[in-house]
C-alpha cells in the first residue's frame, strides 16, 4: 500500500481492490496538496488584511508580541505538569484495565510470582516488593556509612587541596552510566562473591544475587550520599565547632556529639532519597540480580525486582491485553508511588526538622 | 567531656598525657582513619572498575585478519560475462564461499602449511561467516575486479580471534564445538607463516550489529548513528522549551499556588526513576500517538522529557546569576521587560545554560531502561537512514548496545561489550571537558 502511493514499481501482482485504493489515495492526495496551497494562500492574505488594519500609530505592537511571547514561555513551564499527568494517567489506565482482569487483592498479597502467557498466572506482587527492599537495604547499608564517612573527612579534615582534588574524583562516579555498572555486577563482581563467598560458605552457586546487585547499587550511591551530606555538613555554622573545640572536645567528638545531631535531618532525607533511587534502579539489577522472583533470606540467592519484572514483560512481543503484559503497569504505579512518597517523606523530614540558625 | 570533675582527680599537668587523653586521641585517629578508608574505598572501586572494562575491552578494537591474495574467477562470479550488476547479484554468498574457501586453500598449499588431518569445512571455518558478504559487497560496488586477482583482508573466525587474545585456549577447544585443538595449530602455523596477523580494527567503530554467530564482524556504527540521533533531537527538544520554561518561572511567574505546583513537580520530575519514563513512553507516544517503535523519535522524546528538569534546574541557576542591576539598566533605559531578558540577561547567562545542558546530555546519553521499553533492544543491523525520515527508522542507542551484547551466550561478546563501554565514557568524557573548559573560559563573577 505504501509502496504503491509512492508509485514504486512492485515485484509482486497486486490485486486490483488494492491497486484502485492505492489509485484512489493518490488522487485525494493530489487534491489535498492543492487544497492546502489555497487554504495557505488564504492565510497569508487574511493575515496581511488584519495586519494593514490593525497598523496605527496608536497600535503597541510590542506589547502584543510580547503577550505571544509570554504566553509561550508559559506553555513551556507547564510542559513540567503536563509529564506527571502523563505519567500518571498512562500508568493509572492501564492499571485499572489489569484489575479488572485480575484481582487486585490477589496481586497486592500473592506470595508467587509465575507468570504463564498461556494464561492462569500467578502474578503476586509481594516476592517483588521483598526482592527491591532486600537489595535496597544491602545498597543502604554499603552506601551509607561509605559516603558519609567520606563526606566527614572532606567536610572536617580534608585541606582544601584535597577537597578539590578527592571531591570530583568521588562526582565521576554517579555520572558513569548506569549499564557499566551492571556490566560490572554481571562480569566482575558476581563470580566473584559467588566464587569467594557463596560457594565456600554453600550458601548456592549462583553468579546473579541480592548480595551482587546490592553491593553494585550502594557503591552507584556512594556519591550521591556523600556530595548530599557533604552540604548539609558544611552547612552546620562554623561558631558550634568552635564552641565544641574551645570546650576541649576533639575533632572527632565535635563531629560526633555536635555536628551530626545538627545534620540529622539533612542526612536522613539524603539517605531517603538514596533509597529512592535504589528501588527504582533498573539496569544493574536487571544484569546483576536474576529474574527469579523468591522469598528468601539468603542474599548470595538470585532474586528479581519490581524493575527487572517491568522490563521483562514489557520488552519482546507484548499483547495489551493480557494480563501478563499489564502488569508491568501496575508495578510501574507502584513503584512511582513508592519513590515519590520517599521524596515527599525526605523533603518534609528536611523542612520539618532542619534547625534556623542565623 | 562535661562531667571530668565526676571521674576522678584532675591531671596533674597539662604537658602529661593520662589513660582517658590516650583513648580519646586513639578514638580521634580511628575516626580519621574511618574517613581516609571510606574515601579510599569508593575511589579504588572506581579504578578497579574502570581497570576491569578496560582490561576486558581494549581487545575489541584489535582483530585476527587474515591476508591473501583471491583470483574473482569471472566464470563463478558472472556466469554471463558482461559484468551487469543485476545479474551477478544473483550469485549469493554461497558463491563466494566456494571461492573463498577454494582461494585459502590454495594460499595454504602455496606457502607449504601444513593441513593434514583436517577437514576442508574445519580449515574453512577458520574464517569469519561474515567474510563472503563483505567480499560479495564490495565485488558488487566495483564490478570490474572480476576476473583480476586482488588481495583482500579477512576476518577471522571469532573462535580464532579469541585464541590471539588469549580468551580461548586449547583447554577450551576441547570442549568447545565451534574450534578443535587440531584446528588451532593450524593457526599456529600459519600465524608462523605471517599468513594471519592481528591489527587495529575500525570497523569495531564503522559495522552494524552481527549475530550471536559472529561476534568478529558485531560493530558500533549503528549504535553510534543512533546515539548521535538521539542527541541531537533531545538537544533540539529539551533546550527551547527548558530555556523558555526557565525563563518563565525565574522571570515572569507571579508567586502564586500554579508556579509552586510546577516547581514542585519540576523538582519531583527529576527523582522519578527513568523507568517510570519508559512506560510513559510506551503507553502514550506509541500505543497512543502510534509513533513507530524503537524509532529514534520515540526514545527522543522520552529522553527529553527525563532531561527536561535537568535542564531546567540548570538553566535557572545561571539566570538567577546575573546580576539585577542588568536587569535595572536596561529597564531604565526604556527597554520592555521582554526585552530585557532576550537582550539582555539571556546573552549573560548563556554559557551557564550551556554548560547545564551538555551536562544534561551527558546524563542523557547513558540513559538505557527507558529506551528497552520502547523497543530499541531489539536487534538492527540496517544503518538508519539521513535525517529527518531517518528518525523514524529503527535505531539503537550506545548503551543499550551494551546491555545487549551483554545479555548474548557468547563470551566475545562480553569484550564487545566492553568494548563500547569504552566508547560511551570517551564521548562522556569529551562532553564533560567540554563543559568544564566552557565554564573556564565564560566563568564571570559579578
Amino acid at each position: 500500500m505504501r509502496s504503491l502511493r509512492r508509485g514504486v514499481a512492485l515485484a509482486r501482482d497486486v490485486s486490483p481492490e488494492v491497486q484502485a485504493v492505492a489509485t484512489d489515495y493518490r488522487g485525494l492526495a493530489a487534491t489535498g496538496f492543492v487544497a492546502r496551497g489555497i487554504v495557505v494562500l488564504l492565510a497569508a492574505l487574511l493575515g496581511f488584511a488584519y495586519a494593514v488594519r490593525a497598523t496605527a500609530p496608536d497600535f503597541r505592537a510590542r506589547n502584543r508580541v510580547e503577550a505571544v511571547v509570554l504566553g509561550v514561555l508559559m506553555a513551556a513551564s507547564t510542559i513540567a505538569i503536563l509529564t506527571t499527568v502523563g505519567i500518571v494517567w498512562s500508568m493509572l489506565s492501564e492499571t485499572f484495565n489489569f484489575f479488572s482482569v485480575y484481582p487486585a487483592s490477589d496481586f497486592f498479597f500473592g506470595l508467587t510470582w509465575s507468570p504463564n502467557f498461556r494464561g492462569g498466572s500467578d502474578l503476586g506482587f509481594l516476592p517483588l516488593l521483598w526482592g527491591t527492599l532486600y537489595i535496597s537495604l544491602i545498597a543502604m547499608i554499603v552506601a551509607v556509612p561509605v559516603g558519609l564517612f567520606a563526606a566527614i573527612y572532606l567536610a572536617e579534615y580534608a585541606s582544601p587541596k584535597t577537597r578539590a582534588w578527592v571531591k570530583p574524583l568521588i562526582e565521576v562516579i554517579a555520572g558513569i552510566p548506569t549499564v557499566v555498572f551492571g556490566l560490572f555486577a554481571l562480569v566482575t563482581v558476581g563470580p566473584l562473591l559467588r566464587d569467594y563467598f557463596a560457594q565456600p560458605l554453600g550458601l548456592g552457586n549462583s553468579g546473579s544475587s541480592v548480595m551482587n546487585a546490592g553491593i553494585v547499587i550502594g557503591i552507584l550511591n556512594i556519591p550521591f550520599i556523600s556530595s548530599l551530606a557533604d552540604d548539609i555538613i558544611n552547612a552546620v555554622p562554623q561558631a558550634m565547632r568552635d564552641g565544641s573545640y574551645g570546650l576541649g572536645a576533639t575533632k572527632s567528638e565535635t563531629v560526633k556529639q555536635v555536628i551530626l545531631p545538627a545534620a540529622l535531618p539533612g542526612i536522613v532525607g539524603a539517605v531517603l532519597l538514596a533509597a529512592s533511587r535504589a528501588i527504582g534502579e533498573t539496569m544493574i539489577v536487571t544484569m546483576g540480580a536474576g529474574a527469579a522472583a523468591k522469598l528468601d533470606l539468603n542474599p548470595f540467592e538470585a532474586m528479581t525486582t519490581m524493575t527487572v519484572k517491568i522490563v521483562g514483560q514489557l520488552t519482546g512481543d507484548t499483547d495489551f491485553a493480557a494480563p501478563e503484559t499489564l502488569v508491568a503497569f501496575a508495578l510501574g504505579m507502584t513503584l512511582f508511588v513508592i519513590t515519590l512518597g520517599l521524596n515527599v517523606l525526605a523533603l518534609y523530614v528536611v523542612r520539618r526538622y532542619r534547625e534556623q540558625y542565623e | 567531656m562535661t562531667d571530668v570533675s565526676a571521674q576522678g582527680p584532675l591531671p596533674l599537668s597539662l604537658l602529661t598525657k593520662d589513660a582517658r587523653m590516650n583513648r580519646r586521641n586513639s578514638a580521634e585517629t580511628r575516626f580519621r582513619f574511618y574517613g581516609l578508608a571510606a574515601i579510599g574505598l569508593s575511589l579504588a572501586t572506581l579504578v578497579f572498575m574502570l581497570w576491569t572494562i578496560f582490561s576486558d575491552g581494549v581487545s575489541a578494537f584489535f582483530q585476527a585478519k587474515i591476508t591473501m591474495p583471491i583470483s574473482l574467477s569471472a566464470e563463478l562470479l558472472d556466469p554471463q560475462g558482461n559484468r551487469n550488476r543485476a545479474e551477478m547479484t544473483k550469485v549469493t554468498t554461497v558463491g563466494y564461499n566456494k571461492l573463498l574457501a577454494q582461494a585459502f586453500a590454495a594460499e595454504l598449499a602455496a606457502r607449504g602449511i601444513d593441513t593434514a588431518g583436517l577437514k576442508a569445512s574445519e580449515i574453512t571455518a577458520l574464517i569469519s561467516k561474515d567474510a563472503a558478504g563483505d567480499l560479495r559487497a564490495s565485488v558488487l560496488a566495483n564490478p570490474t575486479m572480476v576476473g583480476t586477482t586482488i588481495d583482500v583482508e579477512l576476518l577471522a573466525a571469532g573462535r580464532v580471534d579469541g585464541y590471539f587474545k588469549g580468551r580461548v585456549t586449547r583447554e577450551t577447544a576441547e570442549r568447545d564445538n565451534q574450534i578443535s585443538p587440531a584446528q588451532l595449530d593450524l593457526v599456529d602455523r600459519m600465524d608462523e607463516a605471517g599468513l594471519l596477523q592481528s591489527g587495529w580494527n575500525w570497523s569495531f567503530l564503522t559495522n552494524p550489529d552481527a549475530s550471536d554467530q559472529r561476534p568478529e564482524a558485531a560493530g558500533l556504527g549503528v549504535a553510534i548513528l543512533g546515539s548521535l540521533y538521539l542527541m541531537i533531537l533531545v538537544a533540539l527538544m529539551c533546550v527551547p522549551v527548558g530555556v523558555a520554561a526557565s525563563i518563565y518561572l525565574e522571570e515572569f511567574a507571579p508567586k502564586n499556588r500554579w508556579t509552586d505546583l510546577i516547581e514542585v513537580n519540576i523538582s519531583n520530575l527529576a527523582a522519578v526513576p527513568s523507568i517510570v519514563y519508559g512506560i510513559l513512553g510506551l503507553a502514550i507516544f506509541i500505543n497512543f500517538m502510534g509513533f513507530p517503535q524503537s524509532s529514534s523519535l520515540v526514545g527522543a522524546l522520552v529522553i527529553s522529557l527525563m532531561t527536561l528538569p535537568t535542564i531546567i534546574i540548570a538553566s535557572r541557576a545561571a539566570i538567577r546569576a546575573v546580576p539585577p542591576s542588568i536587569r535595572d539598566a536596561a529597564l531604565g533605559v526604556g527597554a520592555s521587560k521582554m526585552q530585557t531578558v532576550f537582550h539582555h540577561v539571556l546573552p549573560l547567562a548563556a554559557p551557564g545554560i550551556l554548560t547545564g545542558t551538555i551536562l544534561g546530555l551527558a546524563t542523557a546519553l547513558g540513559e538505557t531502561a527507558p529506551l528497552l521499553l520502547i523497543g530499541m533492544v531489539a536487534f538492527v543491523d540496517n544503518y538508519p537512514s539521513a535525517p529527518p525520515d531517518g528518525f523514524l527508522d529503527p535505531a539503537t542507542a550506545l548503551p543499550v548496545q551494551v546491555y545487549g551484547w551483554a545479555q548474548r551466550a557468547d563470551p566475545a561478546f562480553i569484550e564487545r561489550s566492553s568494548g563500547a563501554i569504552i566508547v560511551l565514557l570517551a564521548f562522556l568524557v569529551v562532553m564533560n571537558v567540554a563543559a568544564i573548559l566552557l565554564r573556564r573560559r565564560f566563568e564571570r563573577r559579578w
